[in-house]
Order: C-alpha cells, then structure tokens, then sequence
C-alpha cells in the first residue's frame, strides 16, 4: 500500500477494498457511514489536529468516513486529510446534498478528475422535495458518467441500493483538455489523483514527488466550475419557495440586534446545563463521592501498603499532590463531566448550523484582537478547559491566530474549575466590586488582543463560511461527537496533568515549591497589598487553578483585597497542565516567552489596580482608570491602524 | 463598487476577488468573478452575507472590502 506520512495507520486486510465516504460538509456522510458499518467502528485521531477518523468494516472491506470538505487541496487540516485519504481509496462513495447540488458537484467533478472509482449518492432528497426542487437523475448520471442513487439517509431510504451498486462504482467523464494534460504526466506520476493536484499547485503533492507544483489551479477551477454549472443547469428543475421559518431565525442569528439575545439566551441555557447541573450536581457526585470518597483511600490502601505517605514515592504517588490521587480525581471526577457537557453543547451547535452563526455574528468583536469568527471553537471551550482550548486552537486558520489566541486563553480566559470557585468568592461582594473585576478581566482581554494584533507581524486570515440550513440537530449524532472528542481529549490531556502532579510533587518533596512561596512573598505583600500567605496561594494556582482561587476564602481579605487576588489569580499562568501544552504547541522558546508574559501581566495589573486605588482611595478611580485605558487603547490603534497589505492584484480598495 | 458597500437585498455580480487563494475557494462555493449573487444580509461593521440559490456564504467585513462588485438592482 501507498503509504502517505501525514496520516494514521489504519489496518487494512491486503485483499480488501477501502471505501472512502467523502463529501461536503453537513450532507449526511456519518449517517451513511453509521448506517453502513453498524457497531464496530474505530476513531483514530490525526496527529496534530484534532479530527477524528472513523473506520469500520463492511463485509470484506473497509469503510471511512471524512471530514466534510468543499474540495480537495491543502487549504486546511480536513482537506488534507480528506485529500490523502481519497487519493488512496479504492472506491468513493460520493455523498451529495440535492439542495446544494451547485456547491457539492464540484467536489464530486474533482474526485471525477482523479480517476478513482465512484458512485454517487444524492442525499437530502426530502428537503430538496419540500422546496418544490426536481433533479433529473438518470441525465446527472449520464452526464457524470458514475451511478447515481436517490437517498434519504435519515430514512433509510436507498441504502439497499447503494450497498447494491457500491461494486458497479465506476471511473466518470473527464474534461478533454485536463484529459490529455494528465496523461502527459503520467509518465512521471503513476497516480492520477496525485497528477491532478500537483497540475493544481498542491504543494504538499508536488514535493512528495519532487515535482514543482503547477500553475493552473486557477483555469482548472474554472473550468470545473463551468462544467459542473452547465450539469446543473441540465438537471434540476426549480419550484418556487418562500422563506421558511428556519431561514427567517438563521438571519436573526446573525444579526446583532436579534442575535445578540439570541446568543446570551443559549449562553444562559448554557450555564444552567453546565455550571450548575454539570459542575454542581455531577462534579459532586464524582469528584468528591466517588473519586475522593471511594477512589483515593482505595489507591491509598493499595499503595500505603509498600510506601508510607509521607515517604518520597508515597507522596509523589498519592500525597496532596499525587500522580495517583489527585491527577486521576481532577481528570475523571472533575474535568472529564465538564469537557463531556461543553462538548454536547457544542455538538449540539454545530449539528443545528448554530455555530457558523455565531461566528458570523462574533466576526467583527473577534477581527479587532486579531482573530475571526471561527475563534468563538476554542473560546468557549476555553471556559471548560484552558488545556482543551489551546489544543483546539488548531482549527484556526494561521500561526498568528494560533498565537494570540493561546496568549489570550493562558492570559484572560478563566476555565470552568476556577469559574465555580470564582462565583463563590463573588457572591460575598458588592456590585461596583463585582463590574471592578468584570470590567479589569474583559479591559485586559480587549487591550491585550488589540495590541497584539497591532504589533504581531502576519496577516490572519478572515471569515469565509457557508451558513447551513438550521435543522433540529440529531441525539445520535451529537452523542457520538461528544464521546469520540472528549475521549480523545483524555487520552492527550492526561499524560500532561500527571507530569504536572509529577513534578509538583518533585518540588514539594525537595523543599523548593516552599521556597517559591518565599521568593514570591515581596511581591505579594508590597505591590499586590496581600498578607504573605497570599504568595501560597498563587503556587497552588499554578497546580491546579481552582485551588488558588479557593486559597482566598481562608485568608481573610477585605473585599478591595479579595478583588485583587481574583483578578491576579484570573491572569495569572494557568495550570501545569496547560502550561505543558503551551509548550507542546508552541516553540520551546515561544512557550516561555508566553509563560513569563502570563505571569508578568498578571502581577503588573493585579498591582497596578492595588497602587491606583490607593492612590486615588476609591473604587471608581480604579474603574474609570482602567475605561481610559481600554479607550486609549482603542484610540490608538485607530490612529495608528497598520495600513492593509494590497495583496491585491490590481483591484481598489475602498478606505 | 466593492463588496462591503452593498446593501442587504442588492443583487450584484462579482467581479474581482483579490486574493487567489480566496478566488479558488470561492470557485468551488461558485460564487466566481462573472457570477450574479444577491446580498443577503450585511451585519453591521461585520460580515456580508451573500447568497446564490441555496447557499448562503458569510465574508469577513475585511475580505469584503477586496472584493469587486457591480450592482444590478
Ligand atoms: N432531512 C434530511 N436530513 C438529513 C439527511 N441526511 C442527513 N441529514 C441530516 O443532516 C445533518 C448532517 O448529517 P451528518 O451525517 O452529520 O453529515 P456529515 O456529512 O457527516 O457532516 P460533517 O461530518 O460535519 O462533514 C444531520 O443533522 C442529519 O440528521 C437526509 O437525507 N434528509
Ligand atoms: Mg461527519
């Protein structure tokens, strides 16, 4: 077998065939691919992205699911993946959505183009049905030249008879000109798939053959574009349509007078689900009555009978900080509900066409500190896990997005295990006290994006998103997602937290995490105006964020103190954990820069608010001091706005 | 004309994109130069959403703004 570097490897029997679903997004490819495999199902996981492949076996061969992709190139992680996977099948089953016929053909044109056995299943034929849409589907196979199958894959509609011709999968009709410019490669690429996107500039093809990669994308495109439009306007008949009551809400989505209430509504929803049924009744049960009730003096047992605790391995192994205790408890019975409730809603999201609305909507807010829309991913999950998000900053589209957005999640985003701590401490403040440190956190995030997206160098990239059809998102397929991400997600967080505990519990039992807390005490006594235990405080945030934060009821602040540990705990690092993926993800040496930056802002404000409000004596100084920061900030950048690249070739820009 | 200029319910046709890798994906979304969309929604200071029968595309506020267009109605 080919085998391409950049993927997994999935055993596959020599004499079977792979069968490769492929498709464009949300046309109902894991509902083939569910129906067709039944219940023995793999997921690998790509290395370096955070998708996941399904695979299963159907008789004698082997079926795979893709991501959903618009075409095959190197444009993102999910073409790539798609691309290496369908250059390697055996037979494509196309999955096409009737509705969108002119968007999905051109991808099934290009799978044409590269020579692999197809059939076509033309998916979503109700819905096109409803809009009064017809399609003439003996004329789109002819004109294809590959079997074309009616289905309905929610209903199970057709699948007998795609099983059926899944074998009479054959090569389609090609464009003459690309024809014969194909085979003038053929000589030095076997592979016509692989001809054909290095004829489309694919540059990681093209290196994989040590050929330069080709010019002609452009007229390429176009002229599949031409065909696959002229094929459409052969064989569909429109009806007339008004707009449903789905398109009516899908714009007020996106529209922030409608979809900003909309947003805080789900966002409230959101809350009720995971903050305080998610965090309060499940993380109870399996945090405190199942993993510290039962668990830990289970292990303890164990492991107490060849190590005494308070022995170097005993508390390396299940002390305070242990590999045994605390790193299992914190991941099962803390951080394993929440990520499991984030990523049902999510999920939920994503299956009902919500997401790309919101990234529609939080487009313009996310495009001044440097990002777009799609950012909104790993931002909300940044509030289940600082360490989850930073991993899911993959999704974003260039190494300048990835960077400020790991900087902010590290810096400004709080996660869900300090968030419960947090609305404890809150609830004992005034309310000028509480918008203090709503408005310090949210000025900080603002101002540091800002800036960062004024001085890093780079370009990012902007918003470009097809806005689905809203639909009633489906149990199945939103419990499958969830289960498949967040286990995948424990299978890459956990090494990092238990070297975390690990080596908390190396500096604990080598005296030094005592004398960091000593180190730090200066700080937080003169410039913070915190009692000296406070320094605890910020070495155990560093372990797990929570415990910081709930280091602050014992110490007896007043309220103005209470606020300053609050926001300086917020900024401060996060935990080990993502610590360790900051660098994972990161250069060693950006990793450190990012670290020390964390750390440095964290007690430059926290400080900086401590000093203004003794200065000036009340709260309100602080407050209106921190409104002409975040102002100023914005002024200047609007004065001194970077002038936009002109990558332009010969087109005007308006000012 | 460019892109972030339209007005919600404006039918335009597209007729420079800036960018080339932009062009190619908005090929394959069919949205090409040459190609006759109607602006369907225009978030304020944010994206422009166009539309071309059933598919709806929404486009960063920036990369509106290098996008030509010509009004029909
Ligand atoms: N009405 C209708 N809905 C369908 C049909 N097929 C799939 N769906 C729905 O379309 C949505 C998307 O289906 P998926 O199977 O998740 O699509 P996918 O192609 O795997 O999507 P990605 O993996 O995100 O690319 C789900 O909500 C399905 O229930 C169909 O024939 N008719
Ligand atoms: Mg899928």
């Amino acid at each position: 077998m080919h085998c391409h570097d950049s993927g997994v490897k999935i055993n596959i029997p020599p004499d079977s065939r792979k069968i490769v679903l492929a498709g464009n997004p949300n046309v109902g490819k894991s509902v083939f691919f569910n129906a067709l495999t039944g219940l023995y199902v793999d997921v690998s996981n790509y290395p370096g992205t955070t998708l996941e492949i399904s695979h299963g076996r159907y008789g004698n061969d082997v079926i795979i699911d893709t991501p959903g992709v618009y075409g095959i190139s190197s444009f993102n992680d999910e073409e790539r993946i798609a691309r290496d996977i369908i250059l390697d099948a055996d037979v494509v089953v196309d999955i096409v959505d009737a509705v969108h016929l002119e968007r999905d053909l051109f991808l099934t044109q290009q799978i044409i183009d590269t020579g692999v056995p197809m059939v076509v299943a033309l998916n979503m034929l109700d819905e096109a049905g409803k809009q009064g849409r017809k399609i003439d589907i003996d004329l789109l196979e002819d004109l294809l030249g590959v079997p074309v199958i009616p289905t309905v894959a929610v209903k199970q509609m057709g699948m007998d008879e795609l099983k059926e011709k899944i074998c009479c999968a054959r090569s389609g009709h090609i464009d003459i000109g690309l024809h014969s410019k194909l085979h003038e490669l053929h000589d030095r690429v076997a592979n016509q798939g692989e001809a054909l996107l290095i004829l489309e500039g694919d540059p990681v093809v093209a290196e994989r053959h040590g050929i330069a990669p080709g010019s002609e994308r452009e007229e390429i495109y176009l002229n599949r574009r031409a065909r696959v439009n002229d094929i459409v306007g052969h064989v569909v008949s429109e009806g007339s349509k008004g707009l449903g009551f789905g398109s009516i809400l899908g714009r007020m989505m996106i529209q922030p007078v409608t979809g900003i209430p909309i947003l805080l509504f789900c966002l409230y929803l959101m809350y009720k689900f995971i903050g305080v049924f998610i965090a309060g009744d499940i993380v109870g049960f399996t945090e405190e009555t199942l993993m510290q009730g039962k668990y830990e003096p289970f292990v303890r047992s164990i492991v107490g009978r060849y190590f005494s605790e308070s022995s170097v391995p005993g508390s390396i192994l299940i002390g305070e900080f242990g590999v045994l205790t605390m790193t299992v408890t914190y991941i099962l019975g803390l951080l394993l509900p929440l990520v499991l409730g984030f990523y049902l809603v999510l999920s939920a999201f994503e299956d009902s066409g919500y997401l790309p609305r919101i990234a529609a909507l939080t487009d313009r807010a996310l495009s001044g500190i440097g990002l777009n829309g799609r950012a909104v991913i790993p931002i909300i999950l940044g509030f289940g896990c600082v360490t989850l998000a930073t991993i899911v900053t993959r999704v974003l589209g260039s190494e300048r997005e990835r960077r400020i957005a790991v900087f902010l999640l590290a810096l400004a985003i709080p996660c869900s295990a300090q968030l419960a701590v947090i609305a404890g401490l809150i609830t004992s403040l005034n309310g000028t006290l509480v918008a203090l440190y709503v408005i310090s956190i949210l000025t900080v995030l603002i101002v540091t994006g800002t800036l960062l997206n004024r001085f890093l160098p780079g370009e990012s990239t902007d918003l470009l998103i097809d806005l689905p059809p809203l639909r009633l998102p489906r149990i199945e397929n939103v419990l499958k997602k969830t289960i498949t991400k967040s286990y995948h997600f424990v299978l890459e967080a956990t090494p990092l937290f238990a070297g975390g505990a690990l080596l908390i519990g190396i500096l604990q039992v080598t005296g030094l995490l005592e004398m960091l807390q000593r180190l730090l005490q200066p700080v937080t006594v003169g410039w913070l105006g915190m009692p000296k235990e406070s320094a605890t405080i910020f070495i155990m945030g560093f372990v797990r964020r929570d415990f910081g934060a709930a280091g602050l009821y014992n110490l007896g602040l007043n309220d103005f103190q209470t606020v300053i540990g609050l926001v300086t705990i917020t900024l401060f690092v996060p935990c080990i954990a993502s610590t360790l993926i900051i660098f994972k993800e990161r250069s060693r040496r950006e990793g450190f820069i990012m670290w020390s930056g964390v750390l440095f802002l964290a007690f430059l404000i926290g400080g900086s608010l401590n000093q203004v409000y003794r200065a000036t004596g009340s709260v309100y100084g602080v407050i209106i001091g921190l409104i002409s920061v975040l102002l100023a900030t914005l002024l200047l950048t609007k004065i001194f706005v970077r002038k936009p690249k002109l990558t332009s070739e010969g087109i005007n820009y308006g000012r | 004309m460019n892109l972030d200029k339209c007005k919600k319910g404006h039918k335009i046709r597209i007729t420079g994109i800036g960018n080339s890798d932009i062009r190619a994906q908005a090929i394959r979304f069919g949205i090409s130069e040459g190609e006759i969309v109607c602006c369907a929604e225009v978030v304020p200071a944010g994206p422009v959403v166009v539309q071309k029968n059933n598919q709806e595309i929404a486009i960063g506020r920036r990369l509106a703004r290098q996008i030509a267009v010509e009004l029909i109605s």
